[in-house]
């Protein structure tokens, strides 16, 4: 949506841009033109820093990547290294690791899709037919709490919940009886703790955008439903969904175009030697294999094939957003 | 108006639903803070405790006795005051100046912009030009790599896209020149925004993880969170370093209790202000087509 955002902005400008290009041909205005820059010179200097800064720490990397190329080594430099074309392209995807790599990740993406994507919508519908204002806002002010956390709080808190000597679950399975259960070093049922991490922390959070749309529902279509007999369930049905419908559809589609972005962190944090084969995604992979073992050119080429997907996937999702938008709109 | 069965029923239920929402949601909380502050003996006697009989600093005594953990509350908070004063001026200053129009070629720079958010160049480019540039464990790095991005600068130009030229035109005829307009008129306006934007900020600095792991190999400099998932993952209370001998340690359990504790306090204080202001920031970058 801040694509569409931007866009517009640049049709606004687009104008501007066409007449100024025009009057580049006539030597009068190029002056006029460079008059004004220095009238404005100060405006300029203001946006310097920030110019400077996503140059060096948003562009530079994106020459960075050319090692992806190479057989890069720290000794010889960026420029001095040998090309070797897609070499480490070439070692990806014939590898064993990639399928892993690309399972894991569409795994997770696609349990939280399943799971975790519903209960925003679903939650802030319920938070909407709370009648009692000041209860409405506790819930969501005590809901909203985790999305501030750090992953590393996250984790600790996973581990005092579910850890299998001093976690409080298995403090009751043993207190019935029963053997303690690993949930931490479980590959089974790993990604499901992922998803279970993320309904907790950000299913709440995720509410804001969805009762914002209820909030601009028409009060008078509930009172005019009412009127014709419908009880609240066929109330949310026929007037809150339909209200948060263009909404669920726009961030189904932005959140398709994600499916490579699995919280880093959170996977980092929770990876360990027992889970590996379901806990290694790509990011996870970049920094093990690049900076824990120093194979930089390697991991740079499996990070640029995520980031590539990701981009192309983003721009396609966006187009489709779009479209939705557009039609959307009634 | 005189409510159905139904109606009832179903606003019980909700209330009672919600209520269990928001129970789940704030229990492990909860549970940290109690288990923190129980007395040593009582949390190894019992391991589960809900309301401890006996309360007890030992655990928050021990920790602030370990210099590993000041020192590690001092890293963190540096990235929290400095990083967000840099954040904010580099990235307001940046999204003021290409929010007018009369910027030239701001079209061009924003897209530039907008597309270091949807492509990242990954992990190993970004080290190695940290490594490049000499910052590798200096708290720098951890700032200057985070110190503004894309959405930043997109949100807070929308922001300003709301001032309108002719505010700053009355100034800039009688002599004052855009910065010190931007400084004079346009700051003090938008204090309010300008003071959200800032939580944000440090609240995201204070919860870096990764980047610190990443750039800062000496565990002199690692801020809270790198030393919390040390200690989480290391049971001998090693990574706390050397602590007074004279203090006897508590449980590892309750000492890490105790460290998440501090770890979420600044975030629980700030929180009444954040959530005053997040709801408009949230809806400013979604809504918004």
């Amino acid at each position: 949506m801040i694509v569409q955002m931007i866009d517009n902005e640049i049709k606004q400008d687009g104008t501007d841009v066409s007449v100024y290009t025009k009057q580049k041909r006539k030597p009068g205005k190029l002056i006029k033109f460079f008059k004004e820059i220095k009238r404005d010179r100060y405006l300029y200097l203001l946006a310097l820093p920030g110019i400077i800064y996503f140059f060096i720490f948003k562009y530079v990397p994106m020459y960075g990547i050319t090692i992806a190329f190479k057989d890069f080594s720290p000794f010889v430099g960026f420029t001095e290294s040998p090309w070797v074309g897609l070499k480490h392209f070439t070692r990806l995807f014939t590898g064993s690791d990639f399928l892993m790599l690309l399972r894991n990740t569409l795994a997770i993406s696609f349990l939280n899709l399943l799971f975790f994507f519903p209960l925003p919508i679903i939650l802030s519908i319920l938070l909407n037919e709370l009648r009692n204002q000041f209860y409405k806002r506790t819930v969501q002010s005590l809901v909203y709490l985790p999305h501030f956390l750090s992953w590393v709080i996250i984790a600790s808190l996973t581990f005092m919940l579910l850890g299998k000597s001093s976690g409080i679950i298995n403090h009751f399975i043993q207190s019935m009886g029963f053997e303690a259960f690993d949930f931490l070093t479980n590959p089974d049922i790993f990604w499901f703790l992922l998803t279970g991490q993320s309904v907790w922390k950000e299913a709440g959070w995720g509410t804001i955008i969805f009762l914002a749309a209820i909030a601009g529902v028409n009060t008078e279509l509930y009172e005019a439903a009412k009127i014709d007999g419908a009880n609240r369930f066929r109330q949310i049905w026929h007037v809150t969904l339909p209200a948060i419908r263009n909404v669920i559809i726009i961030l189904l589609i932005l959140r398709l175009g994600d499916v490579m972005e699995v919280g880093f962190e959170q996977v980092f944090l929770m990876y360990n030697g027992a889970v590996s084969e379901v806990a290694e995604v790509f990011d996870t992979y970049v920094y093990r294999v690049g900076i824990q073992q120093g194979q930089f050119s390697y991991s740079t080429a499996v990070g640029l094939f995520k980031s590539f997907v990701g981009l192309v996937l983003v721009v396609m999702a966006n187009r489709m957003a779009k479209k939705f938008g557009e039609e959307g709109i009634y | 108006m005189k409510l159905s069965l139904g109606d009832k029923v179903f606003n019980i239920t909700n209330v009672i639903v919600l209520g269990l929402i928001a129970l789940v949601t704030m229990f492990p909380i909860y549970y940290v803070f109690v288990v923190s502050f129980t007395a040593p003996a009582e949390y190894l006697q019992k391991t589960f405790v809900l309301w401890p009989e006996n309360w007890s600093l030992a655990s928050y005594k021990y920790l602030l006795s370990a210099p590993t953990f000041i020192q590690a509350i001092g890293v963190s908070t540096f990235l929290a005051v400095v990083g967000t004063i840099c954040s904010l001026i580099i990235t307001s200053s940046f999204a003021y100046a290409l929010s007018r129009r009369k910027f030239k070629g701001r079209r061009v720079i924003l897209l530039l912009v907008l597309f270091t958010i949807l492509f990242n160049p990954g992990i190993i480019p970004n080290y190695l030009l940290v490594k490049e540039l000499g910052l590798i464990n200096s708290l720098w790095s951890v700032i200057l790599v985070s110190l503004s991005n894309g959405w930043f600068v997109i949100l807070m130009k929308g922001f300003y896209d709301s001032i309108p030229d002719t505010l700053v035109e009355a100034a800039t005829i009688d002599g004052c020149n855009d910065i010190m307009a931007w400084i004079k008129i346009i700051l003090p306006l938008s204090l309010p925004s300008i003071a959200a934007f800032g939580l944000f900020f440090a609240v995201q600095y204070w919860n870096q993880y990764f980047n610190a792991l990443l750039y800062l190999n000496d565990a002199s400099k690692w801020p809270i969170q790198v030393l919390l998932q040390n200690m989480l993952i290391d049971s001998s209370g090693s990574s706390l370093g050397e602590v007074d001998p004279l203090i006897k340690p508590p449980p590892s359990e309750t000492l890490k209790m105790a460290a998440v504790v501090i770890a979420i306090v600044p975030i629980i204080m700030v929180y009444p202000f954040l959530q005053k202001h997040f709801a408009k920031g949230v809806m400013i970058g979604s809504i918004k087509e």
